[in-house]
């Protein structure tokens, strides 16, 4: 039986210990009208051996593509110790530290987390994470309406240059609490917030702004301006940035005369595989003012009986556990294993190592835009100072382009027709450190192939 | 477990070291990013070697409990053996360099896999349709209350927004039901364990949107009455969600579906035993009966023919809408695959045989040592509860000096103080995959802990005595928050 120790004998021993005559008979409590068959829809079960040959049969079908699509998930390198270490069965099959002396090193842990991320982003105080970025811009929305006690607008704008999911997700998950989202559009030469439209809303009552940087473009915004100005409604901000972009960008803790008042993103740049959008992680950030709002578990420095130093979860009067119906969210596990991999990465990288990472794509994005639009129709869409990732304008629809490109083993970037449809044929493309000049150059005669093959057809 | 601590990371960094090696070339930074919108001041990361961080990172992980080192019956968390294949077959490069945005002709493996998963869940479970996208059990709570307040909207009927509650369930049912805009109402459960049938009556009504039950319960009972509870509800209009927390007790037994359930999550990091990370990731998918088809959160993985393909907007235009940026945790569905294929049909329901065999066992063990059940005339489920009641009141032992005394033993605690109507609980789940003799062992320290308590208990108010911290203080933790490092100010 896999993974079932049992033998027969054990299970005779068991049965008279509990005084019953069968296994079945330890379910006799459950109606039995209710009790199932068979499980049709199930197959056989599989050795490690089969089970090991077809994953890696289906793991072939996908292949490993060249890939420049980022639009908020990243392709870094992830140097070997980060999962080496994550993956050992202390950390990977511990659960969550409730018990906190047999649980230190995954407080620890969590703690200089904290520091990291913290720092990173500019901010006081970290919590241990949320499940992705897109699901951290809703957490972030809510507690927002919990810290901002003076606003009952329950208003939050939200320029369309964020990314286009996180929209999506932050009005499913918190819509339902009757949060309004109202968008601000983007200027089209420049790809950033219309900060005409925004002055708009001045002195109308406004829970909070959300600012992206770089934006889902990959432009810059002017993040000073924009937090000046949301401020001066009496709005508070909710920054969405790319960790990695910190190591050279302003954190939001730094942005205007104030700084944000939570940030929000992606933890999955930093050490996460693509994995085919999960398991990543979200992280947040605020100042110690709200730290009570803040959902989701915080690890805390204390000391034992004995008066040395110790980790434990603490703040717990927010959770779900004790308050119930009135605590701050409903989230109980988290992502740990992911935050883990991101802290060993970030030890590893050190402020140097991250800062080459993302000076790296930057330059390797612009490597990468400066060959493409050399060929015949295709241009920059935005001339804006940007991280690692632009939109490029094609004079052909990119749909029939990027299956083209897929044919030949380069994923060309992600397709914005749907998304943005007033840029026309627009493509979003993205090259990190991982990318190299061969990598380029290929993507650059599969797409002069692509679009001569298009204008030929 | 070594009785020694480790220092912070921060505390190893020395300026100007690193992990050259991992470092790409020094690029300058490109030229149009303006100052205005640089960093001035590095952020606080360690500088420290590969070695240095390993052997940290290394010593940390010696501090912990997990299965793979311990015996973890911490009840209605499912912490059995996570198999090592599941990992190893996720993580094949083709599978972790996936980006999510890739087009399906480079992902029709594992699309597959998706597909298959979804089938199998269905099968097991006997609902309808899967949504694979939740991350989390909370996370699956909320598609489900979400889909079940979006079915009643799209009939018109917008009055229903009660949600009815036991007062033994997860605080995240509550709490999930809050977040869905919801109103929570609370119902009693009888001194049998099982919900009070007449409060039932009493609070369902034209108000009543649904109601969330884990079955068997969280206080490790089967809820006998389930058929008629399923009918009182759907006759008031409501519909029934059920809390896959405790999926495990049943697996291959009873189906939620054939229940009456409309809407279940499952704790894919219980049940189908992906890792649970140090507190995550989870995975929270749904299933759905017919009626909330429309609903599910998307995306969701289609085949037309041979071809698997993502439905989304187009495809359910009802939907609740998305729940992440992308698909869910991929990496822990692909997990969650690996292990029902190898278990299969006839797997699934030893699951559900042994998990109920050993929970039975050691109950009857314990009760048989002198420990007393908190439900002695029911069948234990997968788990089950003993109070400390008596200990308490006769020696001032808690459930919380037998948690911690346990550590010492070599044992995780089970869950204490959960379900909060059992005094001095311990809800303890031993899961299917521990052999007899780690039973009997841990029979053994309860006994020797219920001797301690009738002693010097002082060895008991202190535990534990042999890991690297004692108990901490919560309070001061609470009070004076210490939540990130700072560095010493330089002197001078």
């Amino acid at each position: 039986m896999p993974f079932i120790p049992h033998t027969d004998e054990d299970i005779r021993e068991m049965l008279a210990a509990i005084g019953a005559p069968s296994i079945e008979a330890l379910f006799d409590e459950i109606p039995q009208e209710l009790r199932i068959k068979s499980l049709s829809g199930v197959p056989e079960g599989l050795s490690e051996l089969e089970i090991g040959r077809l994953m890696s049969e289906r793991a072939r079908l996908d292949g490993r593509p060249l890939t420049f699509i980022g639009a908020g998930a990243y392709e870094h390198h992830i140097p070997s110790a980060v999962w080496a270490i994550t993956s050992r069965g202390e950390i990977y099959s511990a659960y969550t530290p409730y018990q906190a002396e047999a649980s230190q090193g995954t407080l620890q842990a969590i703690y200089e987390y904290q520091t990291m991320i913290a720092s990173l982003t500019g901010m006081q105080v970290a919590n241990a994470t949320l499940y992705d970025g897109g699901s951290a811009l809703a957490e972030a929305a809510l507690m927002a309406v919990r810290a901002h006690r003076k606003s009952s607008s329950m208003r939050v704008l939200v320029p369309t240059t964020v990314h286009p999911h996180y929209r999506k997700v932050a009005l499913a998950m918190a819509g339902n609490q009757n949060l309004a989202f109202e968008p601000v559009p983007y200027v089209r030469g420049t790809g950033r917030v219309d900060l005409t439209s925004l002055a708009a809303h001045a002195g109308e009552d406004i829970t909070a702004v959300v600012i992206q940087q770089p934006n889902f473009f990959g432009v810059l915004e002017d993040v000073d301006a924009l937090t000046d100005w949301a401020h001066a409604q009496g709005a508070l901000v909710i920054a969405v940035v790319n960790p990695t972009s910190l190591a050279l960008l302003k954190p939001p803790g730094e942005w205007g005369a104030k700084g944000a008042d939570i940030v929000v993103g992606e933890g999955q740049p930093l050490g996460v595989p693509l994995s085919s959008g999960g398991p990543y992680f979200g992280f947040m950030t605020t100042r110690m003012e709200h730290v009570r709002q803040m959902p989701g578990r915080i690890v805390g420095r204390t000391l034992d009986l004995d008066g040395r130093e110790g980790f434990t979860l603490t703040m717990q009067a927010r959770e779900q556990h004790i308050r119930r119906g009135k605590a701050t969210s409903n989230i109980c596990t988290n992502q740990g294993l992911l935050m883990t991999a991101a802290t060993i990465y970030m030890s590893i990288m050190g402020p140097e190592g991250l800062e080459r990472v993302a000076a790296q794509s930057a330059q390797r994005t612009r490597e990468l835009v400066a060959a493409l639009t050399r060929i015949k129709g295709v241009r920059q869409a935005f001339e804006t100072p940007y991280f690692h990732e632009t939109v490029l304008l094609l004079e052909r629809p990119a749909a029939p382009v990027l299956r083209e490109l897929a044919d030949r083993g380069v994923l060309g970037g992600f397709d914005l027709a749907e998304d943005y449809p007033e840029l026309g044929s627009a493509l979003l493309v993205c090259a990190t450190e991982t990318k190299t000049a061969a990598d380029i150059d290929k993507y650059t005669a599969t797409l002069t192939e692509a679009l001569r093959a298009a204008r030929a057809a | 477990m070594p009785n020694r601590r480790e220092k912070l990371i921060f505390e190893y960094s020395r300026a100007g070291r690193g992990a050259q090696g991992q470092w790409p070339a020094k690029t300058a930074v490109p030229q149009d990013i303006p100052a205005t919108l640089r960093r001035a001041r590095r952020p606080l990361l360690p500088e420290v070697s590969e070695l240095e961080a390993v052997r940290h990172f290394t010593r940390l992980s010696q501090l912990n409990f997990s299965i793979d080192t311990h015996f973890y019956p911490l009840g209605s968390c499912t912490m059995k053996y996570n198999p090592k294949a599941c990992n190893q077959y996720a993580m094949l490069p083709e599978f972790l360099g996936r980006h999510p945005l890739g087009p399906e002709s480079h992902g029709q493996g594992f699309l597959a896999c998706m597909y298959e998963l979804q089938e199998m869940l269905k099968a097991v479970t006997g609902m309808r349709g899967v949504s694979l996208t939740p991350m989390a059990g909370a996370h699956g709570e909320f598609a489900g209350v979400a889909m079940i307040r979006a079915y009643h909207r799209a009939r018109g009927d917008l009055v229903r927004n009660e949600i009815i509650v036991p007062e033994a369930a997860h605080g995240t049912n509550p709490a999930t039901a809050t977040m869905c805009g919801c109103v929570v109402r609370e119902i009693p459960v009888m001194a049998d364990g099982d919900v009070d049938f007449e409060a039932l009556k009493a609070a369902v009504g034209p108000q009543t949107a649904g109601i969330m039950l884990t079955n068997p319960s969280t206080l490790g009972v089967f809820e006998r009455r389930i058929k008629e509870v399923a009918g009182v509800v759907h006759a008031a209009g409501g519909l029934l969600y059920y809390d896959g927390a405790n999926l495990n007790a049943i697996l291959g037994k009873v189906r939620p579906g054939d229940m009456g359930f409309d809407v279940i999550h499952m704790n894919l990091h219980k049940t189908f035993s992906t890792p649970h990370g140090g507190g995550g990731p989870g995975s929270g998918a749904v299933g759905v009966s017919e009626r909330l088809l429309p609903f599910m959160p998307i995306p969701v993985v289609g085949r037309d023919g041979e071809h698997y393909r993502w439905l989304a907007e187009r495809d359910l235009p009802q939907s609740i809408g998305r729940l992440s940026a992308f698909m869910g945790n991929a990496g822990v569905l692909l997990r969650a695959y690996v292990y029902m294929r190898m278990l299969g049909r006839e797997g699934m329901g030893r699951v559900g045989d042994f998990a109920t065999l050993n929970a039975n066992y050691l109950l009857a063990k314990l009760t048989g040592a002198g420990f007393d059940a908190a439900y002695p005339t029911r069948r234990a489920s997968h788990e089950f509860i003993i109070t400390a009641k008596r200990q308490a009141r006769e020696h001032n032992v808690t459930a919380m000096d037998i948690a911690k005394r346990l550590l010492d033993f070599g044992f995780h605690a089970p869950t204490t103080y959960f379900p909060l109507l059992v005094p001095e609980c311990l809800l303890i789940e031993p899961t299917e995959t521990e052999s007899k003799e780690a039973l009997d062992a841990f029979v053994d320290a309860m006994v020797k802990i219920k001797h301690e308590a009738q002693g010097d208990t002082q060895v008991l108010k202190g535990a534990p005595h042999t890991l690297p911290v004692r108990r901490l203080d919560d309070v001061r933790a609470a009070r004076q928050p210490d939540l990130a490092w700072r560095p010493a100010p330089v002197a001078g």
